[in-house]
């Protein structure tokens, strides 16, 4: 009887969006009379901070910092069509609309400023401090503020702009499996190391290293939180959870927490995270979707592990203490 | 966390102002100290609550169901049953044209679950509905149940779903969607190993802070507001739109502010019913799942079992790959086939494969529909392959890691649904882990390239 180390690796990919029915997502962006922008979404915020990500590409695109753009999640009178936030797409999809719908507002907001500066708005850039400049001439400016207010109470126009962005559907084909299921992939690879306790069979996850290639870190904090969070998910997925422990029983189902196991601030392993950006060629600056992906490496890598370990292999989910004790008692090994 | 700037420096550029930058979360204050408002901080004056009378048996033919004392516990306003529901029997992928409609709103005549809904009871106070919900007598007649997807497939057992007339989902392709790539019998036929494993997974919770709910208030003007936690807003109000045949434009749904979703959220389960239930009472409705509820009645992530055989070669290359995969969608499609399907598109990994072949079921038991989860058709799937990838590395005596290197897939590469592999990033993340974790490959995986080939 003893405590027994053991490391695996896995390695994944992960597709962005969905096809099965075609995957819309609409967007449409707005200036205030003061020069502050609205995007107007359907898309839900499901806590992994869409309306933070849809502000920062917004006022990218647009021109201004961050705290400029208020972003509208979900009312169906105000809003246009978003599919949903599910399949790893909102980020993708959504951030694409943003994108369109914000160049056509700052269009708009270029060619005014440029009727106040008497210039070509071929000509303007903008700092990204809430002013538009004369390329080369940069004394030659105009804030943001100014422009929005000329819009509304002098020029008569409506700094606005409209967002589509819509993957087609993709038919597979019936005798091949021919199909286009998605767009750009994510990727990830994660080593775990783990510590099995051949008496009761616990398993200890003390180490998960997790390298996730994501297209871009839009905001490097919040992919954290969510990869730190998925990472979390697959090892509580690999050794705790099921509303079915003897499935394909129905008994035993957990009704609540003290009944449906996860892993507690005590049981966390020690994670690392490194993130690799390869932009892709359809993505929001080159944004893939990481939201999902990163809570499956582990659940192989812990699997693998635990055989490294005991050398025995539980190919069912989830790894509990009783189906390692089975299988070492299978082997004879105890 | 680190962001690793060094790879693919050359074809990305870091010019951006507020993209790649930590801005703090304008969200975060308001979720921290509980000011955010979640479609729950919504409540009326006159507002009901609404429970479900849920079926004890996972299969039986309904006899009768008698309300009448339920009605007369004190607090009840109104009992609905199917026959108040205008389009009972629905599917909601139906919006993009996959049917066939195979479930009920409210029970009618059969439960194919335990849990199924069968009778609604609003009464002024939760506790009032859940005591008149006991009240309510459902006379059954027990069926035979079939739980086990291997069973369910077998001749003679017994029928989940009548709308279907078989226990699994006939695609347009037949009873599995399938890939078809290279031959894999002669990618067999000519590999040094083969490996055939079975893998399994049981069912899981999304576990949602939040749980499942909505509050809806009557407009005044035939016009209903549904403050909602769905993640998917148009879907579910166009869905509610066809089971309550009542127009669009009639229905005004609020939310986009929700606890936690993982895909445990676009079932479109509470919105028709509590809408319905304010339009035959004039009064504002809540119905908010209780954790049990949650945690057993809400779809679960399918179980799924997945065969892969694989043909391997002494020199580490994969010649051919052959999947099986089942899902248990329970008693109703909801997302199910599609996900399913979503396997088929997934297997055989990130790998580059000369013989692939691929069949996966969406297989109906006498279960809690299952649905989408976080990883939908992929995460189990993953686990299967990635073990599967452990096991045969072991068994021709190679290193795990470098033998991922040497199937990897790689930009250009024809993958077996035919797609060409477009930004892969595998062989480096693989690099990144084997520095990070001191797992030392040879030199030549080292030097690989997703996107440049070496000469």
């Amino acid at each position: 009887m003893a405590i027994r180390r053991g490391r695996g690796v896995a390695a994944i990919n992960y597709p962005t969006g969905m096809n099965l029915g075609g995957d819309p997502t609409q967007a449409l962006v707005h200036s205030t009379p003061t020069g502050n922008f609205m995007v107007t979404l359907s898309s839900v915020d499901l806590g992994q901070g869409m309306k933070q990500i849809m502000a920062q590409i917004c006022a990218e695109t647009i021109g201004v910092p961050t705290d400029r753009v208020v972003v509208d999640t979900a009312d169906t009178d105000t809003s246009p069509h978003c599919m949903g936030t599910f399949a790893s797409r909102g980020t993708h999809r959504a951030g694409n609309a943003v994108i369109q719908a914000a160049r056509e507002a700052r269009q708009v907001m270029l060619e005014v400023a440029a009727e106040e500066l008497e210039v070509d708005a071929r000509d303007l850039e903008t700092d990204g401090q809430g002013n538009i400049l004369v390329k080369g001439a940069p004394q030659k400016s105009i804030s943001i503020f100014d422009v929005a207010l000329s819009a509304h109470f002098k020029r008569g126009r409506s700094i606005s702009g409209r967002g589509m962005f819509l993957i087609p559907r993709s038919y597979p084909e019936k005798e091949t499996g021919a199909m286009k299921p998605s767009t750009c992939y994510a990727h990830a690879c994660t080593v775990a190391e783990v510590e099995v306790d051949d008496e009761t069979g616990e398993v200890t996850v003390l180490t998960v290293k997790n390298i996730f290639e994501i297209g871009r870190a839009l905001n490097p904090k919040m992919v954290e939180q969510q990869l730190v969070g998925g990472s979390w998910m697959g090892i509580s997925h690999a050794l705790y959870e099921t509303t079915e422990p003897y499935y394909p029983s129905r008994d035993h189902g957990g009704t609540d927490f003290n009944q449906y196991l996860m892993p507690g601030p005590g049981d966390l392993a020690d994670t690392e995270i490194i993130v690799l950006e390869r932009p892709s060629a359809d993505g929001p600056y080159g944004a893939k979707g990481p939201g999902e992906m990163c809570a499956n490496p582990q659940i192989p890598a812990v699997a693998n592990a635990i055989f490294d370990a005991v050398g025995v292999r539980v190919d069912t989910l989830p790894i509990t203490p009783e189906r390692i004790l089975r299988a070492l008692k299978a082997e004879g090994t105890v | 966390m680190e962001l690793r700037k060094s790879y693919f420096a050359d074809v990305r550029k870091d010019d951006l102002h507020e993209i790649g930058q930590p801005r703090p979360r304008l969200d975060s204050p308001g979720h921290v100290t509980g000011k955010t408002a979640f479609f729950a901080d919504h409540n009326f004056p006159g507002m009901l609550h609404l429970k479900m009378v849920r079926s004890p048996h996972h299969h039986a033919r309904i006899r009768s169901i008698d309300t009448s004392e339920a009605e007369k516990h004190p607090g009840v306003v109104r009992i609905l049953t199917a026959r108040d529901v205008p389009h009972n029997v629905y599917t909601i992928l139906i919006l993009i044209q996959i049917g066939p409609e195979d479930e009920t709103v409210l029970a009618d005549g059969k439960v194919r679950w335990r849990g199924e809904a069968v009778v609604a009871v609003l009464a002024e106070t939760e506790r009032a509905a859940q005591e008149a919900a006991a009240k309510v007598k459902v006379d059954y007649e027990v069926l035979p149940a079939v739980f086990d997807m291997e069973e369910a497939l077998k001749p003679g057992a017994p029928l989940v779903n009548e709308y279907h007339g078989q226990n699994y989902y006939l695609y347009d392709s037949g009873e599995c969607r399938k890939v078809r790539f290279g031959d894999v019998e002669a990618g067999f036929a000519q590999a040094d190993h083969i490996l055939e494993q079975s893998y399994q997974s049981s069912p899981i919770e999304h576990a949602p802070t939040e749980t499942t709910g909505c509050v809806v208030a009557p407009e005044g003007n035939d016009r209903f507001t549904c403050y909602t936690n769905t993640q998917a807003m148009f879907f579910t109000l166009d869905n509610t739109s066809i089971i309550l045949q009542m127009p669009g434009s009639k229905l005004h749904f609020v939310g986009g502010t929700v606890g936690g979703g993982f895909g445990g959220k676009v079932d479109v389960i509470v919105e028709p019913i509590a809408i319905l239930a304010a339009k035959l009472t004039g009064r504002p409705v809540s119905f908010v799942y209780s954790r049990e509820e949650e945690m057993q009645i809400s779809s679960p992530r399918a179980a799924e079992k997945v065969v892969i055989k694989d043909g391997v070669m002494k020199d580490g290359r994969i010649a051919a790959r052959k999947v099986t995969g089942y899902t248990d969608a329970g008693a109703y499609s909801r997302h199910s086939p599609y996900g399913a399907q979503k396997g088929a598109g997934h297997y055989p990994g990130p790998y580059t494969i000369p013989n692939v072949w691929i069949d996966t079921y969406c297989v109906y038991t006498n279960r809690t529909p299952s649905s989408a989860m976080r990883g939908f058709g992929v995460t189990i799937g993953d686990f299967a392959l990635e073990v599967q990838m452990d096991k045969l590395a072991r068994l021709i005596g190679m290193d795990p890691l470098e033998f991922r290197f040497i199937n990897a897939y790689r930009d250009g590469d024809m993958k077996a649904h035919r797609q060409p592999t477009e930004g892969a990033a595998l062989i480096e993340c693989m690099q990144e882990a084997s520095r990070a974790a001191n797992w030392p490959v040879a030199e030549k995986y080292m030097a690989m390239s997703s996107y440049e080939k070496e000469a």
